[in-house]
């Protein structure tokens, strides 16, 4: 199995805050990555870096054998995407779903628009009637599709998730991770997926790093964490925590 | 009929609208003892709106009504606005979602406990910051005297949350409405925050309604489960008997959360009927 | 049968799920129009504004005499009457007809203060809060430089120097007016850099230029128009405030601050001379003002789901 992402000894700072301390990851290619911890861990930082949202500082991130500068190219963009956490703030106010999903395809020259859009639009389940729509016509779940279906309308290799459900009702979350779960079986995805909970990573991911102020604790697979093979006090809280609150 | 704390009859809240009238809650009915009641749903289902109907914090545009709504026997609806005003902060009280919104930015956290506990009880200035301090200890934090100095954003959200809770609590409420109290916060923090709430409801014997998102995490806290969807209660269950749920909503939003250790692909998702919300 | 026709135009315009582009976009203009018309004073303030437009576009058929070449022997100053509404100034001039065809000359200056105005303050604007550093120091000290002095005083050095005429009054008008709008679209670009949705873009290999110009430019836009459109009285006022200082439009030219300068002198003995012109500028100006009111409400997206 190859990499498909490394992400070497990575530095972020924020004037003067070090959001990452020196983190390494390898990412295989097809595999599902979970990135878990808590608010100020890190995890968001470390998706962000990957885009070039974030200054790296020191270290270096190889994406398909390619190691990146400082600046991507549009055949980066072509290879990863991400979809973001707050559904609410992702789509454009003034534009349509057809207009968004254009967009991606006029920024690369892509011809087929038109096939793409309704296949993109059919593939996470809204068809056609929700193209003309503005994001302020769509529920928070229906948003979150549409971003999905912006992600992977430039067919992308990786797709990075940052907390993609927990703005979501309960049973919209499970409805997006399965439609998640599908395209990745489908067209082969890898996922490099943060969240704040345990439960979704284990459920998405094969393995998973904890992190906490900036630092990897540990890396897992799926099964360690169900099986509580844990090494780490601060992993044993978490899991501890996922499971509701326990009366002394 | 004296244990019943509280008493809701098919309270409604009604909102105007640019389209016409919006029923947030259509008819919503239960009663309260001195007990952890939990109100769980999704969003707009209307469980937030009850509990500010309760407390009286509606926005002004918008209507309540009910058969009942009765705190310890007393009437809230037909009561002035000043004597709801007087029985808000001192026997009911209520904590929000995020404390960097409910508390005031420009006093300190010891200073706005004392103001608190000072409009409702005739306390000198000393036997008032001696309250706060012991509350703030009651919360559990480690240096209240330091903490009582500091400004809200000098302190981290789960210290935040604890103050607010110091300070709702301060005038020894029979009854407190907590909004999704540990939802902005991490789960470790959160339930720090929610094993002293525990504490303090079990020790000053108050009433508790929890209002949440999170099924599971309700279930594991309070006594009683009240399911609500769309408005109205499609469930009243005792948490322990959550498993045994009848209603297929209740059970559909308890099964389509992932849990460690059951795999489950695809999740089973909600097959929303149109007669629940009938 | 014309009822349910209307009904139903109606819904095809407020569907949830609109079938085609243009749908869509008629459909979120309808909404638009619905909040303004709702605002009685709006709909006055657009009645006034569309009142100008068809006197401006038919002064030649509504003017009874032209508004150069009067009759000195024998219609000097004349009081308002039947033959002349308005009555006559001190060249036995036709008030009435000069102020149709001033229509004209303030459109013209409203128009292209608004059309060189508006684009150059929301390009240094959205650049600067966009770009940020070094651009955005550079492009906001300029913006400054222009707003630390009195628009009318800026405005008078600029005529001063370029000479008097209408053109240049434009032209001073436009270059002093400019820096609010940078303003304005610099304080939006800055609100919605940040959001997820500029991200996204980014993320897609979008270039900086096609972000600003594609993304951000449309949602500066509305603020825009509704602050131009309430600055267009003070562009009148100007353009008026230059006339009568004699820097602006020249005569014979109707333009009507122009003509309340000339009425200025017999404004005790024979009112109607500056009366007429100043009766219009205040009409027009309020016009502006209401409409711009009335754009605020539809169109700003802070309020309501726009």
């Amino acid at each position: 199995m190859t990499a498909s992402i490394t992400v070497e000894g990575l530095e972020v700072v924020f004037d003067r805050f070090r959001a990452l301390k020196g983190v390494s990851l390898e990412v295989r290619e097809g595999e599902s990555y979970g990135l878990v911890g808590e608010s100020g861990s890190g995890k968001s930082t470390l998706l962000r870096a990957i885009t070039g949202l974030a200054p790296v500082s020191a270290g270096t991130i190889t994406v398909n054998g390619k190691t990146l500068g400082k600046t991507r190219d549009k055949a980066f963009y072509r290879e990863v995407q991400m979809v973001f956490q707050d559904p609410y703030g992702s789509l454009h106010p003034r534009q349509t779903v057809d207009r968004l999903l254009q967009e991606p395809l006029a920024i690369h020259g892509i011809a087929d628009g038109e096939k793409r859009i309704e296949r993109a639009l059919d593939e996470v389940g809204l068809g056609k009637g929700f193209r003309f729509r503005y994001a302020h016509q769509l529920s928070g779940g229906q948003r979150q599709r549409v971003a999905i279906a912006r992600a992977l309308i430039l067919e992308p290799s990786i797709l990075l998730l940052d907390e993609p459900t927990s703005a979501l009702d309960a049973s919209v979350q499970a409805e997006v991770l399965n439609l998640l779960e599908e395209v990745r079986r489908r067209r082969k995805l890898t996922f490099l997926m943060v969240s704040h909970d345990l439960a979704i990573i284990t459920h998405m991911c094969e393995r998973l790093m904890v992190m906490q102020n900036g630092e990897a604790v540990e890396t897992l697979t799926a099964s360690q964490l169900i099986g509580h093979r844990v090494s780490e006090d601060y992993t044993r809280n978490l899991l501890r925590a996922s499971e509701g609150f326990v009366r002394a | 009929m004296s244990d019943t704390l509280l008493e809701v009859d098919d309270l409604r809240v009604t909102f105007p609208t640019r389209t016409g009238l919006v029923q947030a809650v259509r008819g919503v009915s239960f009663s309260l003892r001195r007990e952890r009641l939990g109100i769980v749903g999704e969003s707009g289902s209307g469980k937030s709106q009850t509990g500010r109907a309760i407390m009286g914090v509606t926005p002004p545009q918008a209507e309540v009504s009910a058969k009942k709504l009765a705190f310890d026997g007393m009437d809230l609806l037909s009561m002035s606005p000043r004597e709801r005003r007087a029985l808000r902060g001192s026997r009911i009280a209520m904590i929000l979602q995020d404390p960097k919104y409910s508390l005031d930015p420009v006093m300190t956290i010891g200073r706005q406990i004392v103001e608190t506990l000072r409009t409702h009880e005739k306390v000198s200035k000393a036997e008032a910051r001696e309250r706060a301090l012991a509350m703030l200890q009651a919360v559990q934090i480690r240096d209240p005297a330091r903490v009582f100095d500091l400004y809200p954003h000098e302190v981290s959200g789960g210290m935040g949350q604890r103050a607010m809770i110091a300070m709702m609590l301060v005038t020894g409420p029979e009854l407190m409405i907590a909004d999704e109290p540990t939802s902005a916060l991490d789960v470790t923090v959160q339930l720090d925050v929610l094993k002293i709430l525990d504490k303090l409801v079990a020790e000053r014997g108050m009433g508790l309604i929890f209002i949440s998102h999170d099924l599971r995490l309700v279930s594991s806290f309070c006594d009683r489960v009240v399911v609500m969807y769309a408005g109205k209660v499609v469930e009243q269950i005792k948490a322990s008997e959550l498993r045994d749920a009848q209603h297929p909503y209740t059970r559909g939003l308890l099964n389509c959360m992932p849990r460690i250790g059951f795999e489950r692909h695809p999740l089973p998702v909600l097959d929303r009927k149109p007669e629940w919300a009938a | 049968m014309t009822a349910s026709v209307v009904l139903s135009r109606r819904e095809w315009l407020l569907s949830d799920r609109p079938a085609s582009r243009l749908q869509a976009r008629l459909g979120r203009a309808y909404v638009a129009w619905r909040r303004f018309s709702a605002n009685r004073l709006a709909l006055v303030g657009m009645l006034i504004i569309v009142a100008l437009l068809v006197v401006a576009a038919f002064a030649d058929v509504l003017a009874p005499y032209s508004p150069t070449v009067g009759d000195l022997k024998n219609a000097r100053l004349l009081p308002p009457g039947a033959a002349h509404w308005f009555g006559t100034d001190d060249l036995g001039r036709d008030i009435y007809s000069r102020v149709v065809y001033g229509a004209r000359w303030t459109l013209y200056v409203v128009i292209l203060v608004a059309i060189i105005a508006a684009p150059i303050g929301l390009l240094v604007g959205t650049i600067a809060g966009y770009a940020g550093g070094w651009t955005d120091t550079i492009l906001m000290r300029i913006t400054d430089i222009f707003l630390a002095f009195p628009k009318l005083v800026l405005a008078l050095a600029f005529v001063a120097a370029l000479g008097p005429g209408i053109e240049n009054a434009v032209l001073a008008i436009a270059i002093t007016s400019w820096p609010p709008y940078a303003r304005i679209a610099r304080a939006e670009t800055l609100t919605v850099r940040n959001s997820d949705y500029i991200k996204a873009v980014q993320l897609m290999g979008a270039s900086p230029f096609r972000i600003v110009l594609r993304h951000i430019m449309p949602l500066c836009i509305s603020s825009l128009i509704i602050r131009v459109t309430l600055d267009m009285a003070g562009i009148i006022l100007t353009a008026a405030g230059l006339g009568f200082l004699g820097l602006g439009a020249q005569p014979p030219l109707p333009e009507w601050g122009a003509m309340i300068a000339s009425g200025r002198r017999f404004i005790l003995d024979q009112w109607w001379v500056a009366a007429a012109p100043g009766a219009a500028i205040l009409i027009v100006s309020l016009g502006f003002n209401l409409l711009g009111d009335g754009l605020r409400d539809a169109l700003d997206p802070r309020s309501g789901d726009q």
